[in-house]
């Protein structure tokens, strides 16, 4: 059993975090340089606490697997990051920020978390700001926003369509300071194989050298895992290739547990698949559905006409007509959803009918095409160059596609694991989100929990720890763990199969995006339950990975992501099947009012974290129960 | 368009490591659909490839969205091939036709050596920017972000120019081989905003230090990097950078040459 205390401050709501604040023991200056972190990732929150940390003193060592920390995936987020400045005058403020997220993450996060989330917000924007961010700017160069889904207040800062790409530039040039300055150890084109636990607490990694093969040791006083979602289990999905499960997996298996992980984004306008040789999904920023009106034609009839040919009549704007509150701004899940049911009702339009329209007609006509071009002309641009269609003249055709991953590792209020010493941030981490997040909030998490929240909780971490301590990588507990990273390598070498790797990923995504996709039934996950082991089971007898072991050595990289995604895949799968309702990102068709998904409130508030208990044993299932002081547990609606 | 699959000749350029030489191997891949990638296309030969039980092709690659910087390859002598403002994931196989030959290789540049294959080291780049190419502004040190305004035309061209995504078409493309237009793009970014002033001459300095000695060579205006920029960075960026030079240089003569202005 895991011991899942949260450490939520008491009181008043507004007031916890200051509280904590103080009340967290600190590291004088001159004994911080004595401590040793490691950072595994170099996205939004693994570069903004890497930074962090080495400007307040700390040795810190970062790792990322892309040939430079610039590359992390954060910098593809398009639309932008929420705030609450309220510099619109529109009636936000930070409590409701936190209201909007709590509801929008249909009631399962930690409010605690989620409020504190809310207040640095605001820090976030000041912080970036001064670190160059360019962001977008009134006449009279004020910063101007933008409205995201899930929201009625206008609280969106960003970048033309590339606020991720800017802000991980403004992150990265910060760490990049210090990593000039000697203050941060980098390691690009290096792999995190394996977590070094020992007397309960973590102390190191095992990561390979993606140039040259070699594996080695680190030690530190602790360990913060900012290292993304698993969104690529699915195959196909909003995802950088790169981007798996690996370190949070590695660490689940030494003892993190690993909670809510049937959580999954479905992200309502992606371009939909072509074709079986399809390697990702590409998505078109939600920022569009500001201008952009989502529609399939009324009768079956006219799916194959040329959308001009089909009069306002004959078009069923649906999103408008089913949730008029928040129309085509409604939030993700809920969106998604929505296309699905018109195209499961065969009014899907283009191939396969697995497609719905995103028209830009009325905006063109209402505010010109050069306001239009301003606004999104990137985004467009893009459209045309992976469809071949224009949007400007025809509209766009998007389908859903996996996107984000709200579970995570668990972790209590200071973001560390049931493992102590053991950290996670960003999207990698379970809390904030629930279970759907709101556009433009990824951002504004990874940027809070490294620049504004692990700074502190670290340092009350770090303040109970000798310096002293540090476990040489000559202890059993390293090279123990480097013999069973160089050990899994070996074997995957040794296979000789005739099956590329990424055949397997393939299959994989099939089973997950048909039977744990945006509807899953008993009936569905149980199939999946028999069919991910199968091909596990295929894949330690069949894969072909070829080239050297020591070496750069692409399939082996893959090979071991893919390995891992096996056996978590199954997590997930059970984590839905348990899930006996539905909640944001998790809808299960026999848990619906009406087409809208069905809470259990008395049942199922709660967070699920499961507990590694050994390979072949099956994992077992805590509970930290969720509780709403301040957001009242309501049905969500946006009608 | 025809939904017609190309049949291709390949000229692949493969190389085990960065010591070992490297040779152009000849793959014909077939029935590649219009609709697929570049990096798709690659994958299709790469599957054929195991499925002979031949090691894939190695190339960068990840988000394959035009926006992280990974991918590069020079496809017909053309870095990310060619196409306007398009970068090598999102160059699709409709620009190419059934019977055509393609020629793909590695950037080639000094400061750019090659890892294996089609991959090479591009931590120069990061080199330069830990020169000086950030705002020195410790966490929780900023003031409200609407205190300092940036008007809207000096925000927007400090955007254009930090769109560059880092890839090093600009070097590939060059016949020196120099990375001004990713130096001086980085440095047009800063310089546009109030915030980037405190520190405009140190930075100019030690980046373009830094720029030297990582190996690029010098610029002769050939203009062929804003050409090949998959986001139409202007070539404008490095008279901009060139003239903070040239006053940085007279104002900060005590630092000119060392790399570490920062």
């Amino acid at each position: 059993m895991l011991k899942l205390d949260p450490r939520t401050p008491t009181g008043p709501i507004g007031e916890q975090w200051t509280k904590a604040k103080f009340d967290f023991k600190l590291v004088n200056p001159a004994n911080k340089r004595k401590y040793k972190v490691i950072v595994v990732g170099s996205g939004l929150a693994g570069a903004s606490a890497a930074s962090t940390l080495a400007e307040l003193g700390y040795n810190v060592s970062c790792f990322c697997f892309q040939d430079s920390p610039r590359r992390a995936h954060s910098i593809a987020a398009q639309g932008g990051i929420n705030a609450a400045k309220n510099y619109q005058n529109d009636g936000d403020s930070v409590y409701r920020l936190f209201y909007d997220t709590v509801k929008g993450g249909d009631f399962r996060s930690r409010e605690p978390n989620v409020h504190r989330l809310a207040e640095v917000s605001v820090n976030i924007i000041d912080q970036c700001a001064q670190l160059g961010v360019p962001f977008a700017r009134e006449y009279g160069g004020t910063l101007a926003n933008r409205s995201f889904g899930g929201a009625q207040v206008s609280r969106t800062f960003y970048a033309r369509g590339q606020t991720g790409q800017q802000l991980l530039l403004g992150a990265y040039s910060g760490l990049s300071r210090q990593i000039g300055a000697g203050k941060v150890k980098m390691f690009p084109r290096t792999e995190l194989l394996d977590i070094v636990v020992a007397d309960g607490r973590a102390r190191g990694i095992v990561v390979r050298d993606l140039v040259t093969g070699a594996i080695s040791s680190h030690s530190a006083h602790a360990v913060l895992l900012c290292t993304g979602g698993y969104g690529n289990v699915f195959y196909l999905s909003t995802n950088a290739k790169g981007c798996n499960v690996t370190a949070t997996y590695r660490a689940y298996k030494k003892g993190a547990g690993f909670a809510n992980p049937c959580y999954t984004q479905i992200h309502p306008t992606c371009i939909p698949v072509s074709g079986d040789y399809q390697s990702k999904l590409t998505l078109m920023s939600e920022s569009l559905r500001n201008d952009g009106r989502v529609w399939v034609p009324k009768s079956k009839a006219d799916i194959a006409k040329h959308p001009d040919q089909i009069g306002d009549g004959d078009r069923d704007y649906y999103l408008e007509r089913k949730y008029p509150a928040f129309g085509n701004l409604s939030p993700r899940d809920i969106a998604s959803r929505a296309a699905k049911e018109q195209c499961d009702d065969g009014r899907g339009v283009g191939p396969g009918g697995r497609g719905v329209y995103l028209d830009f007609r009325d905006a063109i006509k209402r505010d010109g095409k050069p306001r239009i071009e301003e606004k999104y002309g990137n985004l467009f641009e893009m459209y045309e160059r992976i469809t071949g269609e224009d949007p400007y003249r025809v509209p766009m055709r998007i389908y859903p596609a996996v996107h984000y991953t709200m579970g995570g590792l668990w972790v209590d209020y200071h973001l560390q694991t049931t493992v102590a010493g053991l950290f996670c941030l960003g999207e990698a981490n379970f809390s904030d989100h629930g279970a759907n997040r709101l556009g433009a909030s990824a951002l504004m998490q990874g940027l809070a929990d490294g620049y504004f929240i692990i700074p502190y909780t670290l340092g009350n971490y770090l303040a109970g720890v000798k310096a002293d301590s540090l476990v040489d990588t000559t202890n059993a507990a390293f090279t123990d763990a480097e013999a069973g990273v160089k050990a899994r390598l070996d074997k995957l070498m040794n296979i000789r199969g005739k099956r590329s790797v990424d055949s397997f990923h393939k299959a994989l995504g099939q089973i997950m995006w048909e039977d744990c996709g945006m509807a899953r039934s008993k009936e569905s996950l149980e199939r999946a339950l028999t069919a991910i082991p199968k091909l596990r089971e295929e894949f330690w007898r069949d894969v072909s990975v070829l080239g050297e072991r020591d070496s750069f050595n692409q399939s082996l990289e893959k090979a071991g992501r893919v390995a891992d995604l096996l056996e978590f895949a199954e997590m997930l799968v059970n984590d839905a099947l348990v899930r006996e309702e539905s909640c944001g990102g998790h809808f299960r068709v026999e848990h619906q009012v009406e087409g809208e998904a069905k809470r259990d409130d008395d049942n199922f508030c709660n967070a699920t974290v499961w507990e590694y208990k050994g390979d072949g044993v099956a994992p077992e299932r805590n509970l930290e129960p969720l509780v709403f002081d301040n957001v009242h547990l309501a049905t969500r609606s946006y009608k | 368009m025809s939904d017609k699959g190309l049949d291709l000749t390949l000229h692949v350029w493969r190389q085990p490591n960065r010591k070992a030489p490297g040779k152009f191997v000849d793959y014909k891949v077939t029935n590649v659909s219009q609709h697929a990638s570049f990096l798709e296309m690659l994958d299709i030969l790469n599957e054929s490839l195991v499925a002979k039980g031949e090691e894939p092709v190695a190339f960068d690659h990840d988000c394959r969205e035009g926006i992280c910087g990974m991918c590069s390859l020079m496809i017909n002598g053309r870095p990310h091939g060619g196409n306007k403002a398009t970068t090598t994931c999102q160059l699709h196989m409709r620009f190419f036709s059934s019977g055509d030959e393609i020629w793909i290789e590695p950037w080639r540049a000094n400061a750019f050596p090659v890892i294996k294959d089609l991959c090479v080291d591009r931590s120069a780049f990061d080199k330069i920017i830990q020169a000086g190419g950030f705002i020195t502004a410790n966490a929780g040190s900023a003031a409200d972000a609407n205190d300092i305004l940036v008007p809207k035309e000096e925000a927007d061209a400090a955007m254009d120019a930090a769109a560059c995504i880092g890839c090093g078409a600009c070097v590939a493309a060059c016949p020196n081989s120099s990375a001004m237009l990713f130096t001086a793009a980085k440095l047009s970014h800063l310089h546009h905003l109030p915030q980037g002033q405190g520190e405009r001459g140190r930075r100019t300095l030690a980046m373009v230090s830094a720029m030297d000695a990582a190996g690029f060579g010098n610029c002769s205006n050939h203009y062929e990097c804003e050409a090949a920029c998959p986001k139409d960075i202007s070539r404008e960026v490095i008279a901009e950078m060139n003239r903070d030079y040239a006053k940085a240089s007279f104002a900060h003569k005590e630092h000119a040459g060392k790399a570490d202005g920062a």
